[in-house]
């Protein structure tokens, strides 16, 4: 645990041990033409050769002179020359470029301070449970007395920690810059002497978190076969198609894509630089493109028809994996009220709603603009609503806000799924499709519950399990992601996840639970 | 329009008035001592464990009884005055009702030892007795339970978690004697041991010795062993809750006596669940049922009887289960601790010896009688219908598989089971089998 504080502390203060001087050539070498007209003169004046001690001062002062620039600009009306690019993104790249601190010239050390010390020590943190916490079995000790997991001080830490870093990689990643420096290394190692970018840090870090916290899954559950195969599946797609293979296929001048990653949680599939780069690439572009059709228009509802969700949210989604792994200490913490439920509702529907209408805009924009209409500009505006403005509010409300800061910085105080519970697109359209057609449910074993409610604490989709159970229901809810651990909790066997046939996937319909003779009434 | 009032908000009681309110419009008021609302009293331990919290066991959500219209009331009955119909109540209001349900639960066994009721000294039964074992247990180094069964493990359970060694004293020779045939109770006691508990058959409980302040310090067993503790779990069985109903008019003997429609000697007042206890025993059971589902099935007949469709206790096949540290336990029709003369058992356990199973059956016709398993989860409604039908032990012996409840890509262990089963009992019983495509859509 300490060694993984340290690894922690080390990260976190990276953004401090920064030494940033933009040189001339610098400059010249990483803005555009456009940028450099503009801003070449205001430059030179205020920031070439003045040494700054954190990228965060670098790129305030940076940002800064390029929104006076800008602004003046749109003052005088020069439309021609306003520059479009966020200026984060800018800052960062030439504060990558000139940053000259102890991370930078140390970047395997710091690598090995950071990284290493964060997975050695929760490695041994969790091994070491094999011999404290017994023989295999179900060990949820404990949790509502640990301050990590019942919402205490550890845990709001935990949390705000969480969401300042995502913030921070979504808004202002320049100011993260020694951290994504830390892992040029590593992607050197996919391409000689390329520099990382804030999303392979991130990428990086991911796995990382869900290999670390994969192995402590293995440990807590290695008594139950279904966590281990379902662990390992999850594991599998993140490293190698969400994370490798995406590195891999651009050194063979074939776009990175994850190829599991489908409408509408892949929102960005059919805007128009991705279709037209997809274009661009022949023959296994195209196979992306129709791919990217088919997973979501067959492949999707035909595996939730025969296993449920669960085949891509606790099987292969990165997400879900997430989710699984580093939020998998944080489960208990879903609500499992009656009003949650109706929030839920309303709100992820909401959300597959608005994918609808983004997924229309976009596509008529993208298919329009590629067949050359409007000049190869396309219809971007429909009944006065621009597809542009569709695409960013989607973006920043969804894409950042909802899945990253809410629904993984939250982690610690809402329970580790709020974003497939309550936004993930994708799930509402999958789950559809399971309460409605398909062959999962969770079978309820006759009437040996005993109302316990271990299933509905650690059922992470927030899913009051017991109020079915005790009834002698089967449970199916377009929301259940089938991760099995309500049925791995149940102390008295009562609920098993299964694929069966639709006739009676209700389970007993009558008020009377089996056990009473008495009755006819459920004949 | 009726007032129903019933008295104990377990799970007989809960149950009762949840199928009246599906019945019919009757008032309906539950009363209780013990907490304000409904809790799972099997779960008391996961609280105490820190897996859940208070809240967490609570079956129904707070406002559950006020929308189905169920009045609460959180007091105590004293008395019960049947002839006007009123309840004395220790607030000292009272209470009149029309009907009456008496499902007011168990207590502890105290068998009279010295010192049975020194500080220190309790059982595991309410919601207060976890308040007063989170007191007890501040600076606690050892527990002494005394009895072996089903609460005692999870007591030790409870002790365990917060770093208090247990010692374990058991009056029989193996664990939960009474019920478990030898081979269980051996692969049980192994498991509890394997824990690091200190288990001692044949020991029974003497005397409870007191500190200056009268606390437990130490116990002393028959053999004249001294065993220094600070807690002293007393969890040998429970008995009806019937104390407080010795002045009244009820029949009481060792439980609240009904007949199979659960009428007490009083008209209107009928007595469900733990409290309990039948004039003859119903379908070969025992006349006290002290059990979670049986409650549950008492409080679902009477429900009918008092809204007007008279109906008798009439239980299906038996069925039961529990959880020994990390081994779940189910049972399914009669497996009793002793073979009766007329049966004939069959045996299989795991090489690991954490997973059993023991089927019994009737030696001449070979029909089949109940089922215990240790390890593997069984589909509770395939046995019910099997014990209904009258099946035979080859054809539950053949559909091993169908059976099995356990988590997909759980090891199955059928082929070996049935394999020393045709061995030892000279049948020939084949097991059936799944196509493998039919396990990948699961039909
Ligand atoms: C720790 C533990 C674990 C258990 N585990 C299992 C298990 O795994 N499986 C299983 O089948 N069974 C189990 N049982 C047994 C099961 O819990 C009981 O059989 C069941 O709860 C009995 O329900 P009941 O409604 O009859 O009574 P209770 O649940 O006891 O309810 C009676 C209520 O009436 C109240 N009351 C009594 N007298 C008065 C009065 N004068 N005025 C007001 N209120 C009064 C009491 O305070 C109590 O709240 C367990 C029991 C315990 C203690
Ligand atoms: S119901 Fe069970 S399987 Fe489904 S999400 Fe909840 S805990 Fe997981
Ligand atoms: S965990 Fe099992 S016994 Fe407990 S409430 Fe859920 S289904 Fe019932």
């Amino acid at each position: 645990m300490v060694i993984f504080l340290i690894g922690l502390a080390i990260f976190t203060t990276t953004p401090f041990l920064g030494n940033v001087k933009m040189t001339e050539a610098i400059m010249i070498e990483s803005l555009n033409e456009q940028e450099l007209i503009n801003l070449e003169v205001p430059l030179k004046e205020q920031l070439v050769d003045k040494e700054f001690s954190t990228t965060y001062g670098f790129s305030r002062a940076f940002i800064a002179i390029y929104n006076a620039k800008n602004d003046e600009l749109k003052a005088n009306e020069e439309w021609s020359m306003v520059m479009w690019t966020k200026p984060g993104t800018v800052a960062l790249n030439l504060s990558r470029a000139s940053n000259d601190g102890v991370v930078t010239q140390n970047k395997w050390l710091f690598f090995f301070l950071t990284f290493g010390l964060g997975i050695i020590g929760p490695l041994f943190y969790i091994i070491v449970d094999l011999k404290l916490k017994g023989p295999p079995g179900i060990k949820n000790d404990g949790i509502y007395h640990d301050r990590a997991t019942n919402r205490g001080w550890i845990g709001v830490l935990t949390g705000v920690w969480l969401v300042t870093f995502y913030i921070l990689l979504y808004f202002h990643p320049y100011i993260m810059s020694d951290a994504i420096s830390l892992t040029d290394p590593v992607k050197g190692l996919f391409k000689e002497g390329a520099m990382a970018s804030q999303w392979f840090l991130y990428g990086l870090l991911y796995c990382i978190s869900m290999l670390v916290m994969g192995v402590r899954m293995y440990i807590k559950y290695r008594h139950n076969k279904y966590q281990i195969v379902r662990t390992t599946s999850v594991l599998f797609f993140q490293v190698i198609f969400a994370f490798l293979l995406v590195e891999i296929l651009p050194l063979f001048g074939l776009p990175g894509r994850d190829l599991k990653n489908a409408m509408p949680l892949d929102y960005t599939f059919l805007y128009k630089y991705n279709i037209q780069e997809l274009l661009e690439a022949g023959q296994f572009g195209m196979f992306l493109i129709i791919w990217g059709f088919v997973l979501s228009i067959i492949v999707v509802p035909t595996l939730v028809y025969f296993y449920g969700k669960r085949w891509y949210c606790s099987w292969v989604c990165g997400c879900g994996g997430l989710a699984e792994t580093l939020g998998d200490p944080y489960r208990q913490l879903s609500n499992k009220k009656m009003w949650a439920w109706k929030l839920e509702r309303w709100l992820i529907h909401g959300v597959l709603v608005f994918a609808a209408i983004l997924t229309v805009f976009v596509g008529i924009h993208t298919f329009t603009s590629l067949n050359g209409v409007n000049d190869g500009e396309g219809i971007s505006t429909i009944i006065g609503i621009s597809a542009f403005d569709v695409r960013d509010w989607y973006g920043f409300m969804v894409g950042a806000v909802f899945a990253g800061v809410i629904g993984t910085g939250f982690y610690p105080i809402f329970g580790n799924r709020t974003w497939c519970r309550f936004g993930c697109p994708l799930a509402a359209y999958m789950g559809l499709v399971q309460r409605f057609k398909s062959r999962f449910r969770i079978t309820t074993n006759g009437g040996q519950c005993i109302s316990c409610g271990n299933c509905s604490t650690y059922c992470e989709q927030g899913i009051d399990v017991r109020a079915y159970a005790q009834k002698g229901q089967n449970i199916v809810r377009s929301s259940c992601v089938g991760c099995g651990v309500c049925s791995a909790v149940c102390p008295r066997g009562v609920l098993k996840l299964e694929n069966g046939p639709e006739a009676g996937r209700f389970g007993n319909e009558g008020p009377i639970v089996l056990g009473n003779d008495g009755f006819q009434l459920n004949q | 329009m009726d007032k129903i009032v019933i008295i104990g908000n377990g799970i007989s009681g809960v149950t009762a008035a949840r199928h009246i309110r599906k019945n019919s419009d009757n008032e309906i008021l539950i009363i209780s001592a013990e907490t304000e609302h409904f809790f799972s009293r099997t779960a008391l331990m996961y609280v105490y464990m820190g897996h859940m919290r208070f809240q967490d066991i609570k079956p129904y959500e707070d406002w559950f009884w006020e929308k189905n219209r169920i009045d609460l009331k959180f007091d105590r009955v004293e008395d019960i005055k049947t002839d006007v119909k009123e309840l004395v109540m220790k607030s000292g209001s009272s209470i009149t009702y029309d009907k009456l349900i008496l499902a007011v639960g168990s207590k502890p066994n105290k068998f009279g030892w010295p010192g049975q009721d020194l500080l220190g000294v309790q059982g595991l039964y309410s919601f207060q007795d976890v308040e007063s074992i989170e007191e007890n247990s501040k600076n606690a180094k050892r527990a002494v339970i005394v009895g072996g069964g089903l609460i005692g493990v999870e007591l030790a359970e409870m002790m365990l978690y917060r770093g208090i060694a247990v010692t374990f004293l058991v009056r029989e020779s193996k664990f939960w004697g009474n019920v478990l045939p030898e081979q269980e109770g051996q692969l049980i006691s192994k498991h509890i041991k394997k824990h690091h508990v200190d288990l001692r058959f044949n020991t029974e409980l003497d005397e409870i010795i007191a500190d200056e302040n009268g606390r437990a310090k130490a116990v002393k067993t028959k053999d004249g062993e001294i065993i220094d503790c600070q807690i002293v779990g007393l969890t040998a069985g429970v008995s009806p809750n019937v104390a407080f109903l010795k002045n009244t008019n009820i029949e009481i003997e060792r439980g609240i006596k009904i007949n199979k429609f659960l009428e007490t000697n009083i008209e209107d007042v009928y007595a469900i669940g733990d409290c309990a206890q039948f004039d003859q025993g119903v379908n070969g059971r025992r006349n006290i049922e002290q059990v979670w589902y049986t409650g549950r099935i008492m409080g679902e007949t009477v429900a009918q009887t008092v809204t007007g469709n008279k109906l008798a206790y009439n239980p299906g096949p038996w069925f039961n289960s529990a959880k020994f540290f990390d081994i779940e336990y189910q049972t399914y029709g009669w497996v009793f601790a002793n073979m009766q003369e007329e049966e004939a058992d069959f045996y299989w356990e795991h090489p690991k010896g954490e997973i059993c199973i023991h089927v019994v059956w009737d030696k001449d016709t070979g029909l089949f009688k109940g089922l215990n398993v240790f390890g593997i989860r069984m589909r509770h409604d395939l046995f019910d219908k099997w014990l209904r039908d009258g099946a035979g032990v080859d054809e539950v012996m053949a559909n091993l598989s169908t059976a099995n409840f356990d988590p997909e890509f759980y090891s199955h262990y059928e082929k070996e089971i049935v394999d020393q089963f045709n061995k030892e009992t000279g049948r020939n019983v084949e097991l059936k089998s799944k196509k493998w495509w039919r396990n990948l859509i699961g039909s």
